[in-house]
């Protein structure tokens, strides 16, 4: 079923928010006030935006290190994120976690880890404490094809299957981890599109086409209440800008000038807000007063990361302990 | 005997100092029973607790651990889990964000080492890293193994390792009493709590309260008075300690046991208001030396009462080295009583 004007028009604010956001972190880094390491989300907006979409507000989310984007898709504060990034006790974290440490439990995100592949079983767990429960809640969690690597995610879907739990694993394959390509270290295409059979739902998609991921999301996550079990969800994507911080400080040398060029024509931003004017959906005054509003939340969000308080010395040893 | 058939067959030392001090009557059980009695009674008064862990439901029952838990409780609070520690300890965080309260029973504390992800980066830092924004409340516990040529991976006692780590707290029992009342303890508490009991301790019958009751996490108790020494002791060493202490007793030593319970955090008051006593300390535990427990203990004194301490530290542990399987070397590798006796001497008349 084709989405609505409202529902395409909230997916793509969303992504623009997102690559907004970002942009300005990067375009900024370099005056190192945000002295937290940030892996920026350009390229993979489509995926957190179309997957968060399908989610309800009481669902929970597992993200990873380049986490801004599924932080603000799933209704994270953007002035607390951005104070985070700040270091400032205002932040989501109060200033303990920083940019990789992002949390907004009233949207169901109860923390992020950046150890790769260790939020895949966290998620695992969540399901099952919904399922033990008797809630109807899903648990979606996002990983890079880094964590495709490690072993949690193979011992978490055999356990997700084994107890039929409501958790959608959504592999964002990016291409590359920190360095290294994927297909230096995959033996292939993943095991879950072969081996899993109808005991899995299983798609492998476009993750730059926000209306392909929503769609497919939507299935998954709708399997996933309904006690069928859980889904993975392979997106293919590309990661635009370095592992780590801005563009001028990703090693050059290590992925071809071409394959880079090759992606930004695919950029899933430009290119959904393409296809919308070609709809009708958006219109140019439209654009333009979208992009208006989020400039300003950009600004006021950096204002308020920029003056709020630094945490001192004397909560050092505060929330160690859950009293 | 085989480890895995270890029968209770002593009464641990009548320490009297668990029961009667509430007023409590208590019956003779074995420590395994205290400990299922403990998840019985969790299961039954708190529906968010639940039990997971390889074998909790096999006829053995974690040594009797959990022995019949499943047919009460039903398959879905308490549960086998496949071999797979690093991931099934991150459920055990999710789970406990969702709002339960897991106990994983982790067999060997070996095996906690494909846990150490887990329980380590994510488990212990979670409450700090995010401001105190969630919390995880959820008990590993894991039995330290010994004899039968149990050999280098089924037998380590690893606490030194889990009491380095910030966040985590780090219950040692060595009572059929505590054994219950620091279950109820570690499942009550709001953040990930790691038991690490011993096999030795499955060996004792004790006195046992059968309402549920709580031990306090972080209060040690003198499990011994005594003018001379005090000995710091952990896990089963805290019996040994006393068998030591009462055979000394009559060449004139009166060495005071102290049982931390606790190791993280740790009752250093009581210790060192011990050490201010007697000005001698030896501290005994199963694990290694080498930035092990007994250093920690030793190096707080050191530290903190160094003005009390009459004459140098003395550590008694198992040696620097892996475990071997064979029963003559074991026997040359496991510290008990004797050796004990020998720190305290050592301590007291410097050799």
């Amino acid at each position: 079923m084709p989405l609505t004007t409202k529902a395409r028009l909230q997916l793509f604010r969303t992504m623009l928010r997102i690559r907004r956001v970002q942009e300005r972190i990067e375009s900024e880094y370099m005056k190192d006030e945000m002295k937290t390491p940030v892996h920026l989300y350009i390229g993979q907006e489509a995926i957190a935006s179309g997957v968060c979409s399908s989610l309800r507000d009481d669902d929970a989310i597992n993200s990873n290190h380049r986490s801004h984007g599924h932080y603000l898709a799933k209704g994270g504060d953007l002035n607390a994120m951005m104070a985070e990034l700040f270091c400032k006790s205002t932040g989501c974290s109060r200033g303990y976690g920083g940019s990789m440490h992002l949390v907004d439990v009233a949207h169901g995100n109860m923390g992020t880890s950046a150890i790769v592949g260790g939020g895949i079983p966290i998620a695992t767990g969540q399901g099952l404490a919904f399922q033990m429960q008797k809630l109807d809640r899903v648990s979606a969690v996002f990983f890079g094809d880094g964590a495709a690597d490690e072993g949690t995610l193979y011992e978490s879907v055999n356990f997700a299957m084994l107890k039929q739990l409501p958790v959608v694993y959504v592999m964002e394959n990016n291409g590359w981890a920190v360095c290294s390509p994927t297909a230096t270290r995959h033996c292939g295409d993943n095991v879950f599109h072969k081996g899993a059979g109808d005991r899995l739902f299983t798609a492998k998609i476009d993750g730059n086409d926000p209306e392909l991921v929503f769609d497919t999301a939507e299935k998954a996550v709708a399997h996933a209440r309904s006690g069928q079990g859980p889904a993975f969800i392979e997106c293919v994507t590309y990661r635009i800008l370095g592992h780590a911080g801005c563009l001028q400080q990703d090693p050059k040398g290590y992925r071809d000038p071409a394959e880079i060029e090759l992606w930004r024509e695919r950029c899933p931003v430009c290119t959904y807000q393409r296809k919308l004017l070609e709809l009708g959906v958006l219109s140019h005054s439209l654009l333009t007063e979208l992009e208006a509003v989020i400039s300003a939340e950009i600004d006021a969000a950096f204002e308020f990361a920029r003056t709020s308080p630094l945490p001192t010395a004397d909560v050092l040893h505060n929330h160690l302990f859950c009293e | 005997m085989p480890w895995s058939r270890i029968k209770p067959d002593t009464n641990e030392p009548d320490f009297s100092n668990d029961v009667l001090l509430d007023n409590k009557a208590g019956r003779r059980i074995a420590y395994a029973e205290a400990l299922n009695e403990a998840l019985f009674q969790a299961l039954s008064l708190d529906p968010r607790v639940f039990v997971m862990g390889q074998g909790v439901d096999d006829p053995s029952g974690m040594f009797g651990a959990t022995r019949g838990l499943h047919l009460k409780f039903g398959a879905d609070r308490v549960f086998d889990t496949p071999l797979a520690e690093t991931a099934l300890s991150g459920v055990a965080v999710g789970a406990a964000l969702g709002g339960m309260r897991p106990v994983y029973f982790h067999n060997r504390p070996d095996f906690l080492l494909l846990a150490m992800d887990q329980l380590v980066n994510h488990a212990a830092k979670w409450h700090y890293m995010f401001g105190g924004a969630a919390c995880v409340p959820l008990v590993f516990w894991a039995c330290v193994g010994r004899g039968w040529g149990s050999a280098a991976q089924h037998s380590q006692a690893l606490q030194g390792l889990f009491m380095h780590v910030p966040g985590l707290k780090l219950i040692m029992p060595a009572t059929c009493f505590d054994a219950k009342g620091l279950m109820l303890s570690a499942i009550a508490d709001k953040n990930p709590v790691l038991i690490i009991d011993h096999r030795m301790n499955f060996k004792q019958r004790g006195l046992v309260p059968e309402e549920p009751y709580t031990v306090p996490i972080g209060k040690g108790v003198i499990r011994r008075k005594g003018r001379d020494v005090t000995v710091v002791a952990i896990s089963h060493l805290v019996a040994e300690a006393y068998a030591a202490a009462q055979e000394l007793a009559e060449e004139g030593i009166e060495a005071e046991i102290i049982d931390p319970r606790t190791l993280r955090p740790l009752d250093e008051e009581l210790i060192l208001e011990s050490v201010a006593r007697t000005g001698r300390l030896v501290v005994t535990d199963t694990g290694w030396k080498t930035g092990g427990v007994t250093a920690e203990i030793g190096a707080m004194v050191a530290e903190k009462g160094f003005a009390s301490l009459k004459a140098p530290i003395v550590r008694v542990c198992n040696p620097d080295l892996p475990t071997p399987s064979g029963y003559t070397l074991e026997r040359a590798y496991y510290i008990g009583k004797d050796d004990i006796k020998a720190g305290i001497v050592k301590a007291v008349r410097g050799s």
